[in-house]
């Protein structure tokens, strides 16, 4: 495994470049697909609002894939994620329309863990339409 | 009505075996927009000493989830499963998932606790590959959300 970023490079504090991810109903389609996750709550309005949501809502593993997203584009090799951990604490509500939703994903370094192991744990903040929707989301990344 | 903490530690024997394909991977990583050539060019793979495309960190939930959900819906623990939601996921990875891997998963209960009215069920899946060797350890935490008064159940 080859990380990109060498962890005598980072300090507790160092951001990650923080993302924004946008979602729409396409996208909840193809995740739906690929994951094999057909619950309706993520495709059928009527379904979704009759169990008391507001509208259709993005899976949260697909919220939890995204954010991702922002620790393996940073290390470059994915391998480096060894840990991944999210609370699932608010939906993103994914409307109809031209404009979807947007996941806003910012990160950065809240521990160095191992000299040795040159491991460090990652904080991210996930939200959507100014509400976080991940809680105690933390990764731990083998740096370089 | 609390569940039986008996069930604490039960384990629920090995799945069939779930075969990992390039193209699934592929599937996945354009599904969640992500063009890292990890996922898709074996000789991109290979440049970051991974002997075959690798899947993206949570591609191993959509092996694993029906295991997950099966353990809840064991007859057995008398879990009403129409009000059971995803309330947190946590991976471990012994190595990257890998196209050619042949994953098995064990899965566990590992938890049962009543909190406010609802019962939150923690599900240890222990993913090896066809050697037998741990290739990622998945938490799933379940959340079966209490019954209110006006629903009338």
């Amino acid at each position: 495994m080859t990380a990109q970023i060498a962890y005598a490079d980072v300090e507790v504090g160092t951001e990650l470049p923080a993302r924004t991810f946008p979602v729409d109903r396409e996208r909840l389609i193809r995740y739906a697909g690929a994951s094999g996750d057909f619950n309706p709550i993520h495709w059928n309005e009527r379904f979704a609002k009759d169990v008391g949501l507001p509208d259709v809502i993005a899976h949260g593993m697909f919220t939890m894939a995204e954010a991702a997203r922002v620790i393996t584009d940073w290390t470059g090799d994915p391998g480096a994620l060894v840990e991944y951990g999210v609370r699932f604490t608010k939906p993103v509500v994914v409307p109809d329309d031209d404009q979807g939703a947007a996941i806003e994903v910012a990160a950065k370094v809240a521990k160095k863990l191992d000299d040795e192991a040159r491991t460090v744990q990652v904080d991210l903040t996930v939200s959507s339409a100014g509400a976080k929707v991940l809680g105690m989301s933390r990764a731990v990344v083998r740096l370089a | 009505m609390a569940l039986d903490q008996s069930f604490v530690g039960r384990t629920y024997p090995p799945s069939r075996p779930y075969e990992v394909g390039r193209e699934k991977i592929r599937e996945f990583a354009e599904a969640i927009g992500d063009d890292n050539p990890v996922y898709t060019d074996a000789e991109a793979a290979r440049a970051l000493g991974h002997p075959e495309v690798i899947a993206p960190p949570t591609f191993v939930f959509s092996v694993t989830f029906r295991e997950a959900f099966t353990v809840v819906q064991d007859p057995e623990l008398g879990l009403d499963y129409a009000r059971v939601v995803h309330g947190g996921q946590r991976f471990v990875h012994h190595r990257p998932v890998r196209a050619g891997d042949l994953l098995s998963t064990t899965s566990t209960i590992e938890s049962i606790k009543s909190l406010a009215g609802n019962e939150v069920l923690d599900v240890r899946g222990e993913v090896r590959d066809a050697a037998g060797e741990p290739v990622v350890t998945v938490h799933t935490k379940l959340v079966a959300r209490a019954v209110e008064a006006a629903e009338g159940e």
